[in-house]
């Protein structure tokens, strides 16, 4: 069986799959809460979930006891900006407020750093905690790099990190990617950082900017676990893998329908092999042709499978946000949860594709676990 | 003393029942009030102390006018109602 927590406009649910019984969905925590994204703590079976209340702000919350009770946490809070610092999104023109405005992301750390916890926002900053959650610190070194300067948003007002990726060589080792500022790697737990972007293409600003890597729109970075030199990007502008943890990116200019889309999926043993969940095109946020479908490559991505066995035969204009696939420990199961409050697993790595629900509220995040 | 409601909206998330505090600013009805109920700080104000965006703060029924500094003066008697506004919520 695996079991998947999926973070939606109106709660968190519980989704069990592959169990002789069927699969079950459970009524969901934080009833009627927008939850970002929740994620289970490996080392040591925690669960924390990321809730956006709107009018109340940004709140986290821990389970010790498998989703069964949760408590409130503490959320990552921005120092106050000194003064006579001049923060302008160079897009809007408007000085950025240093205040949490979402916890896009949560992401366990190193198996030898028990307790260590990474949080991407919007407004851009990368906040670390080493106590589980009861307290963080931004991550100064990220928050100054001069090229922060050139950060924008992607999708919100304000640039955010939505991808925390978790070297398994060791403690420290971390590569984030945000939207729109390109992809970071630290190996020194987050003392330094150096650009992960190059090689990254941008359409959204002119030819000769094209290549910065800092301004890049990765949608969604995923890693193979057992070949961690391999990451995988669904990019604003096309496809992308790395083979050196992001030293340099070599685009995939053919993946089926269409290279445009948010969430990628890297199976975790064979690095050769990623799902992707193609859309029309940043204009034409819906399936090409209405039909919505499911791409996986598994020679690294040269070619590319167009699943759809177990998904809509007629018209679907489901879109998948960033979090919102996932595929489980062993690379058969996979997951995916759409705008329109559709969910669907499969447990043969995409061959079959089975409808879990069409009426969940509008799905932000699955992640297994 | 002022009187310190919070709207149902909150109520459901986090522990803040009415009460009464003393104080002639809303600086200060705020930091008696959280000094009592810490939990619901953060649900009412953001990580540098003014009233998030989608809150609305009502002091003798008017709208407050400094949201950051919270410099509003109140009297004694007066109803203080923090409400969830319209703008910006759940859909």
């Amino acid at each position: 069986m695996s079991r998947a927590f999926v973070g939606t406009r109106k709660g968190l649910f519980t989704v069990d799959v592959g169990a002789d019984e069927g699969p079950t969905i459970s009524r969901p925590a934080f009833d009627g809460v927008s939850v970002t994204n929740a994620v289970r703590d490996r080392r040591d079976g925690a669960l924390y979930a990321s809730l956006d209340h709107g009018h109340f702000g940004v709140h986290l919350h821990r389970s010790d006891d498998d989703g069964t009770s949760w408590s409130e946490i503490a959320a990552p809070e921005y120092p106050p900006k000194p003064e006579g610092v001049v923060d302008v999104n160079p897009m809007t023109q408007q000085e950025t407020d240093w205040a949490t405005q979402l916890a896009w992301t949560i992401e366990p750390g190193h198996p030898d750093e028990p307790g260590v916890l990474w949080c991407g926002t919007i407004p851009g900053g990368l906040f670390r905690s080493d106590d589980r959650g009861d307290s963080w610190q931004l991550v100064d070194a990220l928050w100054n790099v001069p090229a922060r300067a050139k950060w924008f948003g992607g999708g919100y007002d304000e640039a955010g990190i939505h991808s925390v990726s978790v070297d398994p060589r060791g403690p420290g080792r971390v590569v984030i990617g945000l939207s729109c500022g390109g992809a970071w790697r630290t190996a020194d737990g987050g003392a330094t950082w150096q650009v992960a972007a190059t090689g990254m293409r941008a359409d959204f600003v002119p030819p000769e900017l094209a290549d910065d890597p800092d301004t890049q729109d990765p949608h969604r970075l995923a890693r193979c676990e057992s070949d961690p030199d391999v990451i995988w990007c669904q990019h604003h502008c096309g496809i992308f893998r790395t083979e050196d943890d992001g030293t340099h990116w070599v685009e995939i200019e053919e993946a089926g329908p269409s290279t445009f889309g948010f969430a990628v999926a890297a199976h975790p043993a064979d690095p050769g092999t990623a799902w992707f969940v193609p859309a029309v095109s940043d204009e034409v946020r819906v399936p090409v042709d209405g039909r919505f479908v499911v791409t996986r490559t598994r020679d690294g991505g040269r070619t590319f499978d167009v699943l759809t066995d177990g998904l809509p035969t007629g018209a679907s204009y489901d879109l998948v946000y960033r979090h919102g696939m996932d595929v489980d420990a062993a690379g058969t199961t996979l997951m995916l949860g759409s705008t329109t409050g559709s969910l669907w697993w499969s447990p043969d790595g995409g061959d079959h594709f089975e409808l879990l629900s069409a009426h969940l509220p509008p799905i932000h995040s699955v992640r297994f676990g | 003393m002022a009187q310190v409601t919070f709207a149902k909206a909150l109520q459901r998330h986090v522990d803040c029942p009415p009460a009464t505090i003393e104080a002639d600013t809303l600086r200060g009805v705020f930091d008696g009030y959280f000094a009592q109920f810490p939990a619901a700080r953060t649900y009412v104000l953001d990580e540098h102390g003014a009233v998030r965006r989608h809150i609305a703060v009502f002091v003798a029924g008017e709208l407050i006018a400094d949201r950051g500094g919270l410099a509003d003066g109140v009297d004694a008697d007066d109803d203080v109602h923090v409400f969830q506004a319209l703008s910006g919520g759940a859909t």
